[in-house]
């Protein structure tokens, strides 16, 4: 019948892309799946143009012992299937030796039943500490955990002698499993969670919500998410004349978000990496020069830095070094060699994993600052 | 409780007449022409972005806000040029697909030209918010009523009292009679595009200060404003007007006293129950099927 | 006669994995297509031939697929028992739903069937204890079928391939059949159809109901197969990717929608490559295939193709 051209078509598209992966498997090849557009894009944006820069750097420098690197990414635009099937792309299609990615944390656990089923070393850029307890075999992460967030915003909450509180969360993975850890961690520190109320990330008026949490006795407000919502939700609290002192978490550690909440941001606290405070760091602190280092390289190139770039950087490194004392691309020596991660300084913190723990970050990875003068100001 | 209510009230309605002026755009396209343009929302996406793009390189507010509700005013003509005027007489299901490719291709272009960030827009009169009885309302809000009722008093002065406002309603009851009695449908059909482009444009620029803009933010709208036109009975302006202030009440409500989580499901829940009841929206003509 | 079409892919689809083995873009690539197919042939029986829309048809595909992820990983349901649970329970839905819905006409159903997607989608996100939330549910388990553990992806293919061809087969006897004649009439005049003496409700419901079990089939294959779920996979552009696949492949034609599937699978994963232009391009496609070929791709290139060849022939 009349099916020629067709079969044509998707004969020619299979034989090119087999051509393809039959290439010479001399660089060192690292895929990555980042979510470069739809709502997370802020977070994997910074992510894949750390990703480009410093691969262009290594390569300028001679490569990895003396192989170059090459470095393939796909946009999962935050869709979870597609994350799985660009990850089966990469290892199957394009034969990556390890993978550096995953932006968000819905992203990187679809991944993980491909990654482990195939064995092949997985550096996550993403927070939910889902992801790396239990242990898996072949999956890390460099992201600080949501976990780490929330107890450093409640070590704060005790600091100032204020236990009840009042969460409000949007809807999406990086709010749930946020939510999940605050709730989960509250009775530790003896603080009681007074109103639970959430939002869709797309919603553009909060005012219903905080009107709730305005008729509560809560003594402080955590609002934990990403995107511009928070913004969104914190000109609702200003505009409800509502004066508790008001958390963010540290999805919001960007200059867009104090550009988006204009006056409103003023005086609100979040956990933050170091990188956004690097300025104002003690030059004893060891991360001072490595994140001045990085800022000034992206910079130079791409205007101001965010901490989410920093978490890819760290993810590449930790990579890459693995790959140099493995002396090569074997998956499981490279994977054996990141387990063994000590002292790594990074952008987001120091890194000291162990084959109990797979992120190998503590709280002090974290610090608290709060938004001042429309910037960062550390507060402990 | 009395107070919360009044907040619930106000922000409602503050919410829905944005989803009532995307509304009245979807109204007057489908008056004029039987689609349901699925690009709607990205004409606010539009307005809102160039109004930012042309206030950030340099422009005072006013002559931004005039520049950049003409310019989605063009793109409205050229979809109706280019992608709608050739496809005339096709299925309701292709010209769904035409509009939503449309819609697809608009954020494609703004994703080019303002990358993947959100943007905001300086509030109109300052960020001082106003109490009113128990509720407390931004002065931005009050900018968004004002101009809603301003614009749908607007679009239904054209409708009823001016000659070329009859002609397009005169269009969407029956195009052929239309066209016998010396109406140009063509003329008619840019008319309402670039009235609906325009309108968006508006509503995308009121609502920027108060919720941002970026290149997807048309997605969230256009279906608010799709639903806004269907329970008030499309092809019914003021019909979608009721539906949005409904729809955002609604909204507002359920959030503030059934559950915040399930509010979008409790909202088109009514939308379903309307339907169900009133198969043809709150407002809209029961019309006899032709054979 | 009727059949060659369906002879021609059941070659191809068995012949591809032998001609290129272990090609990504045949088992991994063509597996999502495979899906793609029965969720879009199954749809085309209510868009193509019944006339009616449906802008939540991912609802009924999440149906199936978080029945399969609840039951097998919270229950320990073998993936079978699992599997005809979503059946039952989408085709429930469906049944139930289709009187009240199918009632509305043209951009009505539009929006109901819309809603209706965004209510499913709304409670696989809230209902946390249930679905795992936005995160969704890992860890499903291997389907087995009769001992044969279905582990890897060429193995999925040949699944996937096999169910696909069942879904054609079954789609294009249904449209012979009494049903597909009463649809077709339903499609052309609901009131000259109830004139004619057909049960238009009851046509209607029908085929609303097959093509949700089509949809939940589809949907447990693909809970089994990612061995995850999350709700992005069955929001509103899943619902809208589908009614693309119907009308890009041409509609009330089982292969044009099935064509559509696969077309829309392959561009999907070629535009990647584009990066920030995929989108334009993506929209510009779509308005351009619309504009120039309104019976669709099938349909037009196939005509295309005839047209050229009785062209050849001629000056021969």
């Amino acid at each position: 019948m009349n099916k020629q051209p067709w079969k044509i078509i998707v004969a020619a598209i299979l034989l090119s892309t087999g051509l393809n992966s039959a290439q010479a498997a001399d660089p060192i090849k690292i895929g990555s799946f980042l979510t470069v557009t739809g709502p997370a894009s802020f977070l994997g944006d910074p992510e894949l143009k750390t990703l480009q820069l410093y691969v262009e750097s290594i390569n300028a420098g001679g490569g990895i012992n003396g192989r170059p690197v090459e470095l393939i990414h796909y946009d999962t635009g935050g869709k979870a299937q597609d994350a799985v099937g660009f990850v089966k792309r990469l290892i199957k299609n394009d034969n990556v030796d390890l993978i550096v990615g995953g932006t968000t944390s819905g992203d990187t656990l679809a991944a993980i039943p491909e990654v482990e089923k195939e064995g092949i070393p997985l550096v996550s850029l993403a927070g939910a500490v889902d992801i790396v307890e239990p242990v898996k075999k072949w999956v890390f992460k460099v992201a600080h955990s949501d976990r780490m967030a929330a107890a450093k915003i409640f070590e704060d909450l005790r600091k100032r002698k204020l236990t009840k509180v009042a969460l409000i969360t949007g809807d999406g993975g990086f709010d749930k499993s946020g939510r999940e850890q605050l709730l989960k961690l509250a009775p530790e520190y003896g603080i009681t969670i007074v109103a639970d109320e959430s939002y869709g990330n797309k919603d553009t008026d909060i005012t219903a919500q905080l009107t709730k949490i305005r008729a509560t006795d809560a003594q402080a407000i955590i609002n934990f998410g990403f995107g511009q919502t928070p913004a969104i939700v914190t000109k609702n609290i200003k505009q409800l004349g509502i004066k508790l002192p008001v958390y963010q978490s540290h999805g919001v550690a960007s200059k867009t978000f104090i550009d988006l909440a204009g006056d409103a941001a003023e005086g609100v606290r979040l956990p933050a990496a170091a990188l956004v405070v690097a300025e104002q760091l003690p030059d004893s602190d060891p991360q001072k020069p490595v994140l001045l280092a990085y800022k000034k390289q992206y910079e130079a190139k791409y205007g101001p830095v965010s901490t989410f770039g920093g978490h890819a950087y760290d993810g590449l490194f930790i990579a890459v070094e693995a790959v140099k004392r493995a002396g090569g691309t074997d998956k499981a020596k490279v994977r054996d060699q990141i387990e063994k991660t000590k002292g790594f300084i990074g952008a987001s913190g120091v890194f000291n994993m162990t084959p109990e723990d797979h992120m190998g970050l503590n709280l002090d990875a974290f610090k608290m600052v709060e938004i001042h003068n429309g910037g960062w100001k550390i507060v402990e | 409780m009395f107070e919360q209510i009044i907040q619930f009230l106000a922000t409602g309605i503050t919410v829905g007449s944005t989803y009532a002026l995307v509304g009245l755009g979807f109204a007057l396209i489908y008056n004029a022409s039987d689609v349901v343009n699925f690009a709607q929302g990205e004409f606010v996406m539009l307005g809102a972005m160039l109004a930012i793009a042309l206030l950030t390189a340099g422009w005072p507010l006013p002559l931004a806000a005039i520049a950049a509700t003409l310019l989605t005013v063009l793109a409205g003509l050229l979809l109706e040029r280019f992608a709608i005027e050739p496809s005339a007489g096709a299925p309701v299901v292709s010209t769904i697909i035409i509009t939503i490719g449309a819609a697809i291709f608009l954020r494609g272009v703004a994703l080019l030209l303002w990358g993947k960030d959100f943007h905001s827009l300086p509030p109109f009169s300052g960020d001082a918010p106003l109490r009113l009885g128990g509720a407390t309302l931004l002065p931005q809000s009050l900018w968004v009523l004002g101009m809603t009722v301003l614009l749908v008093g607007l679009v239904h002065g054209f409708l009823n009292r001016t000659l070329l406002g009859k002609a397009l309603l005169a269009c969407s009851f029956n195009r052929a009679a239309a066209q016998l009695v010396g109406i140009n449908v063509k003329v008619m059909l840019r008319l309402a595009y670039g009235l609906s482009a325009g309108l968006g444009a508006l509503a995308g620029i009121l609502i920027a200060p108060i919720t941002f803009s970026s290149y997807e933010a048309g997605i969230m709208l256009g279906l608010k404003g799709f639903s806004a036109a269907i329970v008030g009975g499309i092809g019914n302006p003021m019909g979608a007007v009721a539906g949005g202030l409904l729809l955002g009440v609604l909204e507002s409500l359920s959030a503030g006293l059934i559950s915040s989580g399930y509010k979008d499901a409790i909202a088109f829940l009514f939308v379903l129950m309307v339907l169900f009841l009133r198969p043809t929206g709150l407002f809209g003509h029961q019309v006899a099927e032709r054979v | 006669m009727r059949l060659t079409g369906f002879y021609a892919l059941a070659l191809v689809a068995g012949l591809l994995p032998v001609l290129f083995p272990g090609n990504y873009f045949i088992t991994v690539v063509g597996i999502a297509a495979g899906l793609n197919v029965i969720l879009a042939v199954g749809l085309n029986l209510l868009i193509g031939y019944a006339g009616q829309i449906s802008l939540g048809h991912a609802a009924f595909f999440g149906m199936g697929a978080y029945a399969s992820a609840i039951l097998t990983t919270r229950y320990a349901f073998p993936p079978l028992l699992a599997l005809s649970a979503g059946l039952i329970s989408a085709g429930l839905m469906a049944w139930g739903l289709a009187r009240p819905i199918l009632r509305l006409h043209g951009h009505y159903l539009a929006m109901a069937t819309l809603g209706f997607g965004i209510i499913i989608h709304v409670i696989m996100v809230q209902a946390t204890g249930w679905t795992g939330g936005p995160d969704g549910l890992t860890g499903i388990p291997l389907l087995v079928l009769f001992g044969w553990a279905v582990d890897s992806d060429q193995r999925w293919y040949f699944v996937i391939m096999a169910t696909m061809l069942l879904a054609v087969w079954l789609a294009l006897n249904l449209v012979d059949s009494r049903i597909g004649r009463a649809l077709r009439a339903v499609r052309g005049s609901e009131f000259g159809a109830r004139m004619m003496g057909i049960d238009t409700a009851r046509a209607k419901t029908q085929v609303f109901v097959v093509s949700a079990l089509f949809a939940a089939f589809a949907g447990s294959l693909f809970a089994h197969q990612q061995g995850f779920v999350s709700p992005d996979s069955f929001n509103l552009s899943i619902s809208i990717d589908l009614v693309i696949m119907v009308v890009l492949g041409g509609m009330a034609s089982t292969f044009g929608a099935a064509f559509g599937a696969i077309a829309l699978t392959l561009l999907h994963e070629g535009l990647v490559v584009f990066e920030d232009y995929e989108m334009l391009i993506h929209g510009a496609l779509l308005m351009a295939v619309m504009i120039f070929l309104p019976q669709g791709l099938f349909v037009g290139l196939s005509q295309g193709a005839r047209r050229g060849w009785t062209l050849v022939c001629r000056r021969q």
